[in-house]
C-alpha cells in the first residue's frame, strides 16, 4: 500500500502541531489532576472528616451522600465539557495541520 | 481448513465431556449457600472483608425475624432456563453472522475497525461491569449502605483516566494489543514478549476469578453442578472467541449491557413506586425501617457503639460501616483509577473503532451507561434493604450477593406470583449474559497477546499471512478458553478474591505507568519498559501474597479459638447437665474442627500472619512501577527511541499514518 512518507520531526516542530501539543497537554493533564484529586477527597473525607459526612442536606440526606453523588456528576460533567472542546479546538487544530501537510 | 476441523471437532468433544460431566454429579444435591459467593464475583476489597463481618452478622440478625419463614433463592427453573436459552440462541446467531465476516486478523482481533462509538459505547460497558457490579456492590449498599455507594463511586472515575490519557493516542499508535503500542520505538521481540506475559497474567487472574464467581453464582441461581456450570459457561465463551472473534464479542458485550441496563432501569422503576417516586420519602424509608435500624445497631455494636432507633437508621447513611481501614480504601482508588486504563482488555476495545473521535465517543458513553448503573444500583442497593430486608438477605447469603435478586423477586410477587418469577429469572439470565460478556472479552485479549504478539511477531518475524495469523489465533483462543476452564475447575475450593484486586494492582502498576510513559516521555526506551513492566507486575504479585488476601491457618484457627472458649464458657454458664443449643453445639463443633485442622500450617508464603496489612498493594506497588520504569530508562538511554518519539508523538495526537497502523 503506498504510504506517504511523513517528516516526523518537522511536523513535531510545526507551529500547529506546537499549538495543539501544548493546549491539549495543559487541557488533559490538568483535568486529569482536578479529577484525581475531587475523587480522593471522597475516601479520605470519609475516613478523615466524618462529621462533615454526616451534616444532614436535605431532610436525611447528608453531606456525603451529596458528595458521593456528585462525583458521578462532576465525572460527566467533564467528559462532556472534554468531548465539546476536543471536538471544537483540537479536532480543528489536527485537521488544520493535516491539510497544510497534505498541501506541501 | 484443516484448522477449522480440527477446532469443530475440540469444541464438540468439549461439549460431550460437559454432558457427561452434567449427567454425574447432578445427584448431590447443591444446597443453596453453603458457600458465601462473596468471594466470587469478587470486586476487590469487597468479599474477604464481607464474609467474616457477615457471618458474625448473621446469627444475630436472625433473631428478629426468626418469626417469619427462613428466605430461600430458588429460580423457578422452567422460566430460568428458557431465558437463558433464548439468550444463548440469540448470541450464536451472532455468531454465525460474526463468523462469516471474519476473514483477516483485522477483523478478528479489532472487527474490522468497523465497529462505531456508540456500539463500542455499549461493548465496553457491557465488557466492564462483572457479576461483581451487578451484585455485590448492589449487595454492600443493601448491609452496609453509604460504603457500598461510596465504593462504586471509584470504578466510573476509572474512566476520567482512559478518556484524558490513552484512549485516543491507542486507538492512533496501536493496532491489537498493548504489545503494539509499547513495541513502536522499542526492540519489538523482547518488549512484546514481556507485554504479553503481562497481559496473560493479568487476563488469567481476572478470568480466574470471574469463572470461580460464574460457577458458583450459577450452582446457587439454578441448581446446576459446579463443574457443569464452568464447563458451559467455558464452551460458549470459546465458541463465542474462536468463532466470532471481536465482532461477535463485541455484540454480545452490547447485547449483555442493554440487558443490565434493562433489569437495573426496571427495578429501580418499581422501588420508586413503592416510595410513591419521592426521592427524600426514600430515604425517609431507609432511615425509619425498623429492620436497617435492628441491623445497623447490631453491626456499631460490634465496634463497642450503641445506636439505636432512629440514630442507627442514619448511621446507615453514613460512611465507615464496612470500610474501616481508610489506606486501603485508597489504595483501592489508585489501582482502579490507573489499573482500569491498563486492562488489556478495555485497551484492545479502543482497536475497533475507526478513528479516535470514535474512541472518544465511545468512553463517553460508556461512561454514561456505568455511571447511570452505578446510580441505579445505589437504588436497587437500599431498595433491598427497605424490602427485603438486611435480615432476609444475609439468611440467603452471608456477603450480600443475592440482595438484587431477591428484590427483583420479591416486587414481581408483590405484583403477582408468577411475575416474581419471571423477574428472578430475567435477572438470572442478565447475571448470566454478564458473566459470558466478561469472560469472552479476558479470553480474547489473552489470545491476542499469545498469537499476536508472541506467535506472529515473536515466532514468525511478523511473517505470517491473513490465513496462518486468523488461525494462530483462533486455535489460541480455543487453548487459552479450555486453560480458563481446567483452571475454574480447579480453583473450586481456592480463596479467588485477592484475584481481581491482584489485576487490578498488574494493570496500574505494570501495564499503565509504561503506556503512559511510551506515549509521553521522549527518553523512554526498551530497558524502561521491561523493567517497568517486570517490576510492577511481581510487586503487585509479591505484595498481594503477604496481604491479608490470603489464607492463614494460624489466623483461621485463632478465630476459631474464640468460638471455642465463647461456647465453653456458655457451657459451662450452662445448668448442670444442660446441653448447648443445636446452632451453638454445631459452632462449637465446626470451630473444634477448624482449630485441629489450621493451628499449625501455614499460608502459601509459609507465613503466620500477614506481613502487609494492606489488601490492596496499589499505593506502594504503582509508585514502584513508575520509578523502575524510569530509571530502566534513565540507566539505559536509546537514542533511536529518542529520535522516534517525534514520530509516536505526531501520529498519535493526529492519527497520520494509522491506516498503515490497520492494514499492514
Amino acid at each position: 500500500m503506498a504510504e506517504k512518507q511523513y517528516d516526523w520531526a518537522a511536523i513535531a516542530k510545526n507551529p500547529k502541531f506546537v499549538e495543539l501539543h501544548h493546549k491539549k497537554s495543559a487541557f488533559l493533564f490538568g483535568w486529569w489532576i482536578f479529577s484525581s484529586v475531587y475523587y480522593f477527597l471522597l475516601p479520605i473525607g470519609a475516613a478523615y472528616a466524618p462529621g462533615l459526612f454526616r451534616i444532614k442536606i436535605i431532610g436525611v440526606i447528608n453531606f456525603g451522600y451529596v458528595f458521593a453523588l456528585s462525583q458521578f456528576f462532576v465525572s460527566w460533567g467533564l467528559a462532556l465539557y472534554y468531548a465539546h472542546v476536543a471536538n471544537k479546538d483540537f479536532d480543528r487544530l489536527t485537521r488544520e495541520l493535516v491539510e497544510e501537510l497534505h498541501l506541501s | 481448513m484443516n484448522f477449522k476441523k480440527i477446532i469443530i471437532a475440540t469444541s464438540l468433544a468439549l461439549s460431550v465431556a460437559a454432558a457427561a460431566f452434567a449427567e454425574e454429579p447432578k445427584k448431590a444435591p447443591v444446597t443453596p449457600a453453603a458457600t458465601p459467593v462473596a468471594t466470587a464475583p469478587a470486586a476487590p476489597g469487597t468479599p474477604t472483608l464481607a464474609v467474616p463481618a457477615a457471618q458474625t452478622a448473621a446469627p444475630a440478625a436472625a433473631a428478629p425475624s426468626s418469626l417469619k419463614p427462613k428466605r430461600e433463592l430458588k429460580a423457578n427453573k422452567a422460566i430460568t432456563l428458557t431465558m437463558f436459552g433464548i439468550i444463548i440462541s440469540i448470541t450464536l446467531g451472532v455468531v454465525v453472522w460474526a463468523a462469516s465476516k471474519t476473514k483477516t486478523a483485522a477483523d478478528f482481533y479489532a472487527a474490522g475497525g468497523g465497529i462505531t462509538g456508540t456500539q463500542n459505547g455499549w461493548a465496553i460497558a457491557g465488557d466492564y461491569m462483572s457479576a461483581a457490579s451487578f451484585l455485590g456492590i448492589s449487595g454492600m449498599i443493601s448491609l452496609y449502605g453509604y460504603d457500598g455507594f461510596m465504593y462504586s463511586v471509584g470504578w466510573l472515575v476509572a474512566y476520567i483516566t482512559v478518556l484524558l490519557i490513552v484512549a485516543e493516542p491507542c486507538r492512533n499508535a496501536g493496532k491489537y494489543t498493548l504489545g503494539d503500542i509499547l513495541s513502536f520505538r522499542t526492540d519489538p521481540k523482547k518488549v512484546r514478549a514481556v507485554a504479553a506475559i503481562s497481559t496473560v497474567a493479568v487476563s488469567t487472574f481476572y478470568l480466574t476469578a470471574q469463572m470461580v464467581g460464574a460457577g458458583k453464582l450459577m450452582a446457587l441461581l439454578i441448581g446446576v453442578p459446579y463443574k457443569t456450570a464452568i464447563i458451559g459457561v467455558g464452551i460458549l465463551m470459546v465458541g463465542y472467541v474462536v468463532f466470532g472473534g471481536m465482532t461477535a464479542t463485541t455484540w454480545v458485550q452490547i447485547i449483555k449491557a442493554g440487558l443490565l441496563m434493562s433489569g437495573a432501569a426496571l427495578l429501580s422503576v418499581l422501588v420508586m413506586a413503592k416510595s410513591g417516586f419521592n426521592p427524600i420519602g426514600f430515604f425517609n424509608d431507609i432511615v425509619n425501617s425498623p429492620d436497617i435500624q435492628d441491623h445497623v445497631s447490631k453491626l456499631v455494636l460490634k465496634d463497642g457503639v450503641i445506636l439505636n432507633g432512629i440514630d442507627a437508621g442514619q448511621r446507615f447513611l453514613e460512611p465507615a460501616l464496612f470500610m474501616k481501614a481508610p489506606l486501603d480504601q485508597i489504595s483501592l482508588g489508585m489501582a482502579l483509577v490507573l489499573g482500569t486504563a491498563g486492562m488489556p482488555h478495555i485497551l484492545m476495545r479502543f482497536f475497533t473503532v475507526p478513528t479516535a473521535q470514535a474512541a472518544r465517543k465511545s468512553v463517553i458513553i460508556a461512561m454514561f451507561i456505568i455511571g447511570g448503573f452505578y446510580v441505579l444500583t445505589t437504588l436497587l442497593g437500599f431498595g433491598a434493604a427497605i424490602h427485603v430486608t438486611p435480615q432476609g438477605i444475609t439468611q440467603v447469603d452471608a456477603g450480600g450477593n443475592m440482595a438484587t435478586l431477591l428484590l427483583a423477586q420479591q416486587l414481581g410477587a408483590d405484583i403477582s406470583p408468577i411475575l416474581g418469577d419471571i423477574f428472578l429469572a430475567f435477572l438470572c439470565s442478565v447475571a448470566f449474559a454478564t458473566i459470558l460478556a466478561v469472560v469472552s472479552g479476558l479470553v480474547l485479549a489473552a489470545s491476542a497477546a499469545i498469537a499476536h504478539d508472541i506467535y506472529v511477531n515473536v515466532i514468525k518475524d511478523g511473517h505470517a499471512d491473513q490465513h496462518e495469523q486468523v488461525m494462530a489465533a483462533r486455535v489460541t483462543s480455543l487453548v487459552v478458553g479450555a486453560v480458563g476452564i481446567v483452571i475454574g475447575i480447579a480453583a473450586e475450593k481456592q480463596n479467588v478474591a485477592h484475584l481481581v484486586a491482584l489485576a487490578f494492582a498488574v494493570a496500574s502498576s505494570g501495564n499503565l505507568p509504561v503506556v503512559v510513559l511510551s506515549l509521553f516521555w521522549r527518553k523512554f526506551n526498551t530497558a524502561g519498559v521491561i523493567s517497568g513492566l517486570v517490576v510492577g507486575t511481581v510487586a503487585s504479585i509479591g505484595l498481594v501474597m503477604i496481604s491479608p488476601n490470603m489464607t492463614y491457618p494460624k489466623v483461621v484457627a485463632a478465630g476459631a479459638q474464640k468460638v471455642i472458649t465463647a461456647m465453653e464458657k456458655k457451657q459451662a454458664a450452662l445448668a448442670p447437665g444442660a446441653q448447648l443449643e443445636e446452632k451453638d453445639a454445631k459452632a462449637l463443633a465446626k470451630a473444634k474442627v477448624d482449630f485441629e485442622k489450621n493451628k499449625d500450617g501455614k499460608s502459601i508464603m509459609g507465613l503466620d500472619k500477614p506481613i502487609l496489612k494492606l489488601k490492596n498493594p496499589g499505593i506502594i506497588s504503582i509508585p514502584l512501577g513508575f520509578l523502575a520504569a524510569i530509571f530502566g530508562a534513565l540507566l539505559f538511554p536509546s537514542r533511536r527511541s529518542e529520535e522516534m518519539f517525534d514520530e509516536v508523538y505526531v501520529r498519535q495526537n493526529t492519527g497520520l499514518g494509522m491506516a498503515k497502523a490497520i492494514d499492514h
